[in-house]
């Protein structure tokens, strides 16, 4: 059987795009933790902006006649709305398999078993390390580790298949064997090992989290030898860094080809961390339906197909293998948008980039600046100098 | 989870049956039948739709490949090869599901 990620749902090569599969539904960018990695843009939406209960509802009848399969419930941190439940329940309504992406920090065992009745398919949660004092740190939540272990014991006994989300880094790539067996051992399914991709708050950290190259060949052999001995028992998604990688990644599976986020506030973004392109400006579910946006937006068509490439992308023969990578990437390290991925060996940024990323995992202070709605605070200084 | 047990290895007498996360699901908009699981859509062709709609957690893989050759006037070895394959498959990716409770 084939994967759809790898093609027969995926619109014609030539073509500039297709029907929607899935979609990630920020619901509010409310969240306990600060981790400095987070996906959410610098400039977040308050709460006072955010969709309405009968808004987001509108929105799912409108995905599902729209195509869409899948939607996740994500954040912040979702499960501080209080009518996650609601949303949940109107999904199943509608058709759609719905996934929670969780901290699980606020979880409890009524709330998941009720997630559960109202038609809720999967959970995700993520962990920040295997060591509680390490993962307490880099979330900047004093019980936040113990909560999530909890939750996920939870999870599973509700009846819920469970995906364990570890983002890493310099910082906590060693725990690399510790986290799978955490895995393990909570009766995950799945686990997602997710190098830090560098734009926003991650980008404002990246000399605190950029792994070094000894790091990367090491994890890399870690998770081949734990994939085969735990094959039909637990699944691992891996991805090589970018700034340690040769061919960019084919981004969100190209820009606005498949895939979108609609943010708290209601935009509708081709990734989720469109917004740190400035200049670009996002129609919002406020304003149109998204059969329109889908279509019509000038953000999504922006950067649709390859008639926007400049070289060396333009002529390359896997310009529709790739679409010249990451959108948001070539704004944070070249200023334009359009400009070839430096994750590409072929962009004239590639090599700069890999010696930054070299040089960073070698001298970059391990001090982080927390994520928050006031523009970040730094980690306070400690004494002990065992980082 | 309700008498369907996970990581199988599959056996004869083995009784499959799509866990509560995993479904089938016609796709108006696509014409077609899509397994939808978390994190993956997967596109079953016409053959594997059959196969899955047959695992309702009562037929055991000997039965289903039993009604599947005498529908196609196949060779059960064959089919069984087959079907075995996909079905493993499926259940080494979490996606398959057995049941264990008793049939009334």
């Amino acid at each position: 059987m084939t994967d759809a990620k790898s093609d027969p749902l995926a619109p014609a090569k030539s073509t500039p795009f297709g029907l929607p599969l899935s979609v990630l539904a920020e619901i509010t960018h409310r969240c306990p933790l600060q981790c400095p990695y987070c996906s959410n843009p610098i400039e977040m939406d308050r709460a006072a902006s955010e969709l309405s209960t009968e808004e987001w509802q509108r929105v799912l009848h409108e995905l599902a006649d729209l195509g869409v399969l899948q939607i996740h419930f994500s954040g912040g941190e979702p499960t501080a709305r209080t009518d996650l439940l609601e949303l949940v329940q109107c999904a199943t309504d509608v058709g759609l398999y719905s996934n929670l992406i969780t901290s699980g920090v606020l979880l409890t065992k009524d709330r998941l078993a009720a997630l559960y009745q109202a038609g809720l398919s999967h959970v995700q949660i993520s962990f920040q390390a295997s060591d509680e004092t390490l993962a307490n740190r880099i979330g900047a939540h004093r019980r936040g580790h113990a909560k999530k272990l909890e939750a996920a014991k939870w999870t599973r006994e509700v009846g819920l298949p469970l995906t364990v989300n570890a983002v890493v880094h310099r910082q906590n790539l060693h725990e690399l064997p510790d986290l799978i067996d955490m895995a393990v051992a909570l009766d995950a399914d799945r686990l997602e090992v997710a190098n830090v991709q560098y734009y926003g708050w991650a980008l404002k950290n990246r000399a605190a989290l950029m792994p070094s190259e000894a790091q990367i060949e090491e994890a890399t052999a870690v998770v081949d030898t734990a994939r085969k001995r735990l094959l039909g028992i637990l699944e691992i998604d891996y991805v090589v860094p970018d700034y340690y990688a040769l061919r960019p990644k084919k981004c969100m599976g190209g820009w606005g080809r498949q895939f979108f986020n609609i943010s708290p506030a209601g935009k509708v973004l081709p990734c989720h961390a469109a917004e740190s392109i400035t200049g670009l400006v996002f129609d919002s579910v406020r304003d149109h339906s998204l059969a329109w946006i889908w279509e019509h937006s000038p953000a999504f068509n922006l950067y649709r197909g390859t008639d926007w490439m400049p070289e060396p992308c333009r002529s390359c023969a896997l310009r529709e293998e790739d679409y010249g990578g990451c959108r948001c990437q070539a704004f944070a390290l070249t200023g334009n948008a359009a400009n070839t991925d430096p994750a590409c060996a072929l962009s004239p940024q590639h090599d700069e980039i890999f010696q930054t990323a070299r040089r960073e995992a070698a001298d970059g202070s391990s001090r982080f600046i927390y994520r928050n709605f006031i523009g970040g605070t730094a980690e306070p200084e400690v004494e002990n100098n065992d980082r | 989870m309700n008498g369907a047990r996970r990581h199988i290895q599959l056996a004869l007498d083995t009784r499959p049956i799509l866990p509560r996360h995993v479904k089938l699901k016609f796709d108006k908009q696509r014409e077609r039948w899509l397994l939808l699981a978390p994190e993956r859509i997967l596109v079953p062709d016409e053959i594997a739709v059959e196969v899955l709609h047959l695992c309702d957690g009562k037929a055991s893989i000997a039965a289903l490949v039993a009604e599947l050759a005498a529908k196609y006037d196949a060779p059960e070895a064959e089919i069984m090869r087959d079907v075995r394959a996909m079905l493993q498959d499926l259940a080494d990716k979490g996606f398959l599901a057995e049941n264990t409770e008793a049939i009334p």
